[in-house]
């Protein structure tokens, strides 16, 4: 058995752990303590941690000021969800394709799809903006959807690759053996068997075009109906005088779906991200 | 594969990628190639363009695009390192088979997975220099002596927007290495553990060549994130001010959807792609030539 730790070293650990976690969720706690503070205990100096009269009033004020809350938020998960939709629709097949078969120009086929992960949307917003135009597509669900897609299909292709490669050669050609076609194949032989792996890369997708809704809504789509939760709380962030504490119960109350989403499938979601980290 | 029906070219592997080259087509590919077309015109808010040849180019060299490469250089540069060694030693700490671990774990993720934008949010009401946490904390342990506006200067509204996108950064780097620390074969460390090795030593010698890989890829990664982060920036400051926090991706998104130049705004696309890909080059080529000089580690 190796050695075991001192009491200083866990006292170090700890300690390290305690300063590491106030960086990361400093910001939540403080927008926690904000939405809890009358919105004049907000603009008071000097800056106080706790102040009197704290309540849950901007919770249930917010929804007359931010009326259209919950469409923001079930628009958030709309467009997450279609873009995951579309993407595994795009990643499975051509994962699978990367996976199983030999064919010409494969490697660099796939080397040029990874190569897109090195182009952020932004630098291609003016003719995806002028696409969106010529396709009346502006101020769509879809113009929110497509792109927030296509982004997050390079890496989704990359991390069902190394799935896939995983799973045994015998068990399709023990199908093929038993005279199986090859859609029927991958669809009732590969695909179930793949289906841990299909999660994983399903909620990374979920998460990542959930987290990356903002540019698209911003230049796309001015249609407030329509607006994700980041942009429909943004317009609220523009104006003279913020009403903080209505803005952070907002914020926390739309981003607590997605919080227990993750708390409860975390272990998948790790085992997504860091699939690239550990070698086969 | 298993044996193929009929001769000549198998068009099923093909078949499969069509979606994902459709998509990709549309999305990535066809912009791209109209970016490089646009940049080459005077597209504007008008119904005609015409063909300019490089004056675009030559153009975004007479302002202050220069300074621009620079920052955007520096601001990846310092954000990519400091989201690296946190990063690291979060890993190190969240290693550490000690009581606790996977609730730490859990904790460490919610910047990553909540909406960039609204993690934006709550920095902004951080950073705020009349009511603010991070002010008002200050002047309480005599840091500050009055209120600081923290987006009002240059300078230091460059350092918050580094470190709202290390906060944002951060978490993935974490679990990323921790996965690449817990791939290490435990014996390793049994091992070294027996011939009387400390733990500093055995970090040294066994965790760090055996991460590094991860580390390296991490790091590219990032910095191509970093290089193209958007929303950050532009929530918090639009880029000011008065430009100190203008990144090539900001200025880029400013020429062409605020002030509708495309052909200008065009050019400035094409220049974040050289510059992104030349670093990619020089990154992976030094990286390859490590690599070879020191051979496999051990």
């Amino acid at each position: 058995m190796i050695d075991k730790y001192t009491w200083w070293e866990k006292l170090l650990i700890y300690t390290g752990v305690l300063v590491f976690l106030t960086f990361v969720l400093a910001p939540f706690i403080e927008a926690f303590m904000v939405s809890l503070r009358p919105i004049d205990a907000v603009f008071r100096v000097p800056y106080r941690f706790f102040t009197e009269d704290m309540s849950f009033a901007a919770y249930f004020t917010m929804w007359e000021n931010v009326p259209k809350l919950w469409r923001y938020i079930l628009n958030s998960f709309f467009i997450s969800c279609c873009a995951t939709a579309l993407a595994l629709a795009c990643i499975i097949p051509a994962a699978y394709s990367f996976s199983r078969f030999e064919y010409r120009f494969r490697n660099p086929i796939l080397g040029g799809f990874l190569a897109i992960n090195m182009i952020g949307a932004a630098v291609l917003i003016i003719p995806l903006y002028k696409l969106m135009l010529n396709l009346g597509l502006l101020n769509s669900y879809a113009s929110m959807i497509i792109p927030g897609a296509a982004f997050t299909v390079p890496t989704g292709i990359f991390l069902m690759r190394s799935y896939l490669l995983r799973i045994p050669k015998e068990l399709e050609e023990a199908a093929y053996v038993d005279g199986a076609g090859r859609i029927y194949t991958l669809w009732r032989v590969i695909l179930p068997v793949a289906l841990p792996g299909i999660v994983v890369v399903a909620i990374t997708t979920f998460i990542t075009a959930y987290a990356q809704q903002f540019l698209f809504a911003l230049t796309f789509n001015s249609n407030s109906d329509l607006h994700p939760l980041p942009m429909g709380l943004y317009q609220f962030f523009g104006r003279q005088r913020i009403v903080w504490n209505e803005l952070m119960a907002a914020s926390l109350v739309g981003i607590l779906p997605v919080l227990l989403v993750y708390v409860f499938l975390q272990r998948y979601i790790v085992a997504g991200l860091t699939a690239g980290a550990v070698k086969e | 594969m298993a044996a193929r029906p009929g001769r000549g070219i198998d068009w099923f592997p093909y078949l499969l990628l069509t979606p994902a080259f459709a998509l990709v087509l549309t999305i990535v590919a066809w912009p791209l190639f109209e970016t490089f077309r646009l940049s080459l015109t005077d597209a504007a808010m008008k119904p005609t363009e015409n063909y300019v040849g490089f004056a675009n180019y030559v153009e975004i060299f007479q302002d202050d695009f220069g300074e621009i490469i620079l920052r955007t250089f520096i601001w990846m540069g310092l954000s990519v390192t400091l989201k690296i060694i946190l990063g690291t030693c979060g890993a190190l700490l969240l290693n550490a088979a000690l009581p606790g671990r996977a609730m730490f774990r859990i904790l460490v993720m919610p910047p990553w997975v909540v909406p960039i934008a609204i993690g934006v949010f709550m920095w902004s009401w951080m950073y705020n220099g009349q009511f603010g946490m991070i002010s008002g904390v200050a002047q309480r342990i005599g840091l500050l002596s009055e209120p600081f506006e923290f987006m009002a200067y240059g300078q230091s509204a460059f350092i918050a927007t580094i470190v709202t996108d290390v906060w944002i950064g951060v978490p993935m780097v974490t679990l990323y290495l921790l996965a690449a620390m817990q791939s290490v074969p435990k014996e390793l460390y049994e091992a070294a553990w027996t011939d009387g090795a400390s733990r500093a030593y055995r970090f040294r010698r066994i965790t760090l060549p055996l991460i590094a890989p991860a580390i390296f890829t991490m790091a590219l990664l990032s910095a191509i994130w970093t290089f193209n982060s958007f929303d950050i920036i532009w929530i918090l400051t639009e880029g000011g001010p008065r430009g100190a926090t203008t990144t090539m991706i900001i200025d880029t998104y400013k020429t062409a959807i605020s002030r509708f130049r495309y052909g200008e705004g065009a050019a400035r696309a094409v220049m974040i792609l050289v510059f992104l890909t030349a670093f990619s080059a020089v990154y992976l080529g030094l990286l390859m030539r490590l690599t070879r000089r020191g051979g496999q580690p051990q």
